[in-house]
């Protein structure tokens, strides 16, 4: 069931994207150029969602549990680092140079455009290498502590 | 409307938003978003973060895998089905260069795994959850993604791609 209900969640997701037409980078482009031709739409996409998102959340932790899991599993952090800013600002320039962020980038792969594979390539690539920075990270912090 | 590029008056700001602005997808669309979110919390209690998702398929444990994957085939399939229902298939046009792509993806699957999330996660769940690093996250990448794409468009595009 927990598969049938993110596949679910899948496809109403993708949708969102093809009517708002968010999956088009050209349109999420004329949102983030705002030096002339500014497309509000992606602010009201997110405003839109936003709203619906704010209220069903609220009524979904109303119940115990969710349906077909144990519990509710919602970030705990709360701490404002540099990782999460300097994150920010990589995914912002990379967003910003061609239009596409990981939503709309799997959403497109259906549609066999040969830039979304490569950019969906390029990203798996990236967050490959974090995986990758993230062991060196700790086996060198691990070597520090045995000198 | 070949103009300088800045500043833009407010006339023309007004005229291209009547032409480019499409506020009832939008806001269906962004509604269809934020109802897919709520789903996966109200029935699997997770946080519909595709960056998250999707790296998760190959970083999370065992057990935490499947609904990972079939979440990710329900949104590639929707573009599909949505296509064959309407008859005719959503547009997508990018006339990035291949090296702008490839740098584009690499800073994107970088920047959100270090970051822990990008328009979904932070964007649609973390504000709507009034998390503070949500807030901190989407005021940056905002910021970052419009200077980003009005400088790419305007400035080292050499001049075609100044105005839509």
């Amino acid at each position: 069931m927990r598969n049938l209900a993110a596949l679910l969640a899948g496809l109403v997701f993708g949708a969102g994207l093809v009517v708002s037409q968010m999956i088009n980078p050209k349109k999420v482009l004329d949102f983030l150029d705002v030096a002339g031709g500014w497309d509000p739409s992606l602010g009201l996409v997110i405003a839109s969602a936003l709203a619906v998102t704010a209220i069903g959340y609220r009524l979904a932790w109303r119940a115990s549990r969710p349906a077909f899991d144990e519990r509710f599993q919602v970030p705990t952090s709360r701490t404002l680092d540099k990782r999460l800013m300097i994150g920010a600002v990589m995914f912002g320039i990379g967003w910003g140079l061609v239009g596409l962020c990981p939503g709309p980038a799997l959403a497109g792969l259906s549609l066999a455009h040969p830039s979304v594979y490569v950019f969906v390539a390029a990203m798996t690539v990236g967050m490959a290498l974090f995986e990758i920075a993230q062991i060196v990270r700790l086996a060198m912090k691990g070597s520090r502590t045995y000198k | 409307m070949v103009t300088l590029a800045l500043p833009v008056t407010s006339f023309d700001l007004v005229r291209s938003s009547m032409e480019n602005f499409t506020p009832l997808s939008a806001i269906i669309g962004g509604a269809l978003i934020g109802v897919s979110a709520v789903m996966l919390m109200a029935l699997n209690g997770r946080i519909a973060g595709i960056s998250g998702i999707f790296s998760g398929i190959a970083t999370a444990g065992r057990g935490d895998r499947s609904w990972r994957l079939s979440f990710v085939a329900g949104l590639v399939a929707a573009p599909l089905i949505f296509g064959f229902v309407a008859g005719e298939m959503p547009a997508i046009e990018i006339t990035s260069s291949w090296p702008l792509i490839i740098i584009a993806g690499l800073l994107v699957g970088f920047g959100t795994r270090l970051g822990s999330g990008c328009t979904s996660g932070h964007g649609v769940c973390g504000l709507s959850r009034l998390s503070l690093r949500s807030i901190i996250s989407v005021g940056i990448f905002m910021i970052v993604g419009v200077i980003a794409a009005t400088l790419m468009r305007h400035v080292f595009t050499g001049g075609t791609g100044s105005m839509g």
